[in-house]
């Protein structure tokens, strides 16, 4: 099951440059939450903080507390830890080119010592179908590598491989942008039927996508949380000026 | 910003419909003068003003639905093409209406002139001052003055009332009468059908400016209060 998500206090530099300011916000169990925003504005930031990601930068730092469920990520755990609760995808498919389809998804299981042959088969098949990649591939798992596949195909191959290590909450940072809008519907569909076993954030700059799949929606602007609130108030009638503005394309 | 040419179009799009509304605002007011003066020629121009209005309401939601299928508004310009597509239809109305009240005065063309107790043309100029100010706040993009539309239907609708009676007891009074009565009764209809639309266009202004929905005497704030529950 997902789990719910708070964010108090969060800051976020890139050496001198103050990218995340003061963030505070829940993030809910079991629901899809978008975050919107200009390029730069802290968006992908306050993400790649979410799974220690952030600080793997040496001259990144970051102060606050982030609790996913009962877990605080920055005190209570290493983020080899973190990042098994925390699933990611990235905007464009990075499947392993050289392992075949079976290897990209059992390969998280495998880094933490599962070994079971039947263990992992049923994994494989297990998150392959919750990525709705399964009957696509069932036939070739072993033969084919995952780079042979389509674009949308990776990008739900690396889904699955996420869900492979049974996370509580799944990142997807623009996982749609590279796809064409089939590829782009599939993924869409799968966000909907992940979000009753898991937590989702997506980062998008697709607005239209953010107002199909999210229940809620964060607008970032210049490192703040400008507004944060459900996504039929943010697309239909948002609270702040800014907000309005830049979905609105009077922007900049 | 960004979409100059989709807000370009969006200002279009208020304009025609502005072109539209003055059109049936000239259409009741004539249609008006052709029962004061019984003049039928002003009836026939009238009737071709309703072809013209017929042919922008096919524009405006044609150009209304080009841009929400390419365009995929949001927020406030979302708001403004439903207002739009609303108040479109809501100003096609009032033009019939005019053309109802013109083939009644045409129909009471065949009756000596009669002493009527219903006060037409003041109803005329407090529905046809509700839809001037309707448009005006839809000008303006001013949400307040298109409240102010709202507490005015009540005036019409009491004269309304007020006709229904006086000529009902013509009727019963003087029988020979009931042709001009049930003319001149339809007629309050109509104008108190133009305050009704008058009233729908400020209720789609208040929802375009602020986003609130009053509809079926919702106010604004009772609206932002089931909003924030939700």
């Amino acid at each position: 099951m997902g789990v719910g998500i708070e964010v108090k206090d969060l800051n976020a530099w890139y050496g001198s440059n103050h990218t995340l300011q003061d963030i505070n916000l829940n993030i809910q169990p079991n629901e899809a939450t978008a975050l919107i925003g200009p390029s730069g504005c802290g968006k992908s930031t306050f993400v790649r903080c979410l799974n220690r990601m952030h600080e793997t930068n040496p001259i990144a730092k970051v102060t606050g507390s982030v609790r996913i469920g009962d877990l605080d990520i920055y005190n209570d755990a290493s983020p080899v830890e973190v990042r098994r609760r925390i699933g990611m995808v990235f905007q464009r498919p990075n499947p392993f080119p050289t392992m075949s389809i079976y290897d990209n998804v059992a390969s998280g299981l495998r880094l933490n010592g599962f070994r079971n042959r039947r263990v992992l088969d049923e994994v494989v098949e297990r998150s392959l179908k919750h990525a709705a990649l399964w009957d696509e591939v069932k036939d070739e798992l072993k033969k084919k590598s995952g780079a042979s596949l389509s674009g949308g195909q990776q990008q739900r191959l690396c889904i699955a491989r996420a869900l492979a290590v049974d996370p509580e909450v799944l990142l997807m940072d623009e996982p749609a942008s590279a796809l064409d809008p089939v590829s782009t519907a599939k993924i869409e569909d799968l966000i909907f039927q992940l979000k009753s076993q898991y937590t989702i954030i997506i980062v998008t700059h697709n607005m239209q996508q953010a107002a199909r799949v999210a229940e809620r929606t964060g607008f970032f602007l210049n490192g703040k949380l400008v507004e944060f609130d459900s996504t039929h108030k943010i697309f239909t009638n948002p609270r702040d000026k800014r907000t309005e503005d830049y979905i609105t394309g009077r922007f900049g | 910003m960004t979409r100059v040419r989709f807000h370009q179009s969006l200002e279009d799009l208020k304009e025609k419909l502005l072109v539209m509304a003055g059109m049936a605002e000239q259409a009741i007011q004539r249609a008006i003068e052709a029962y004061r003066v019984r003049d039928l020629s002003i009836c026939d121009l009238v009737d071709r003003g309703e072809m013209a209005i017929n042919r922008f309401e096919r524009e405006i939601d044609q150009t209304a639905l080009d841009l929400l299928a390419m365009e995929q508004p949001m927020a406030i310009d979302l708001r403004f093409i439903l207002a739009v597509i609303k108040i479109n239809a809501d100003v096609e109305r009032v033009g019939d209406s005019a053309v109802t009240i013109s083939d009644r005065v045409r129909d009471l063309q065949a009756f000596p002139v009669a002493d009527l107790p219903v006060d037409i043309p003041r109803m005329a100029t407090l529905a046809a001052a509700m839809v001037r100010k309707a448009l005006q706040s839809f000008i303006e993009a001013d949400a307040e003055m298109a409240q102010s539309v709202l507490s005015m239907d009540d005036s019409v609708d009491k004269l309304n009332g007020n006709a229904y009676f006086s000529l009902l007891n013509l009727m019963k009074q003087e029988p020979q009468m009931t042709p001009q009565a049930l003319h001149a009764l339809m007629i309050a209809r109509s104008l108190e059908r133009v305050a009704d639309h008058a009233t729908n266009i400020a209720e789609d202004v208040i929802f375009w400016v602020s986003g609130a929905d009053v509809r079926h005497h919702m106010s604004v704030r009772n609206h932002n209060e089931s909003q924030d529950s939700q």
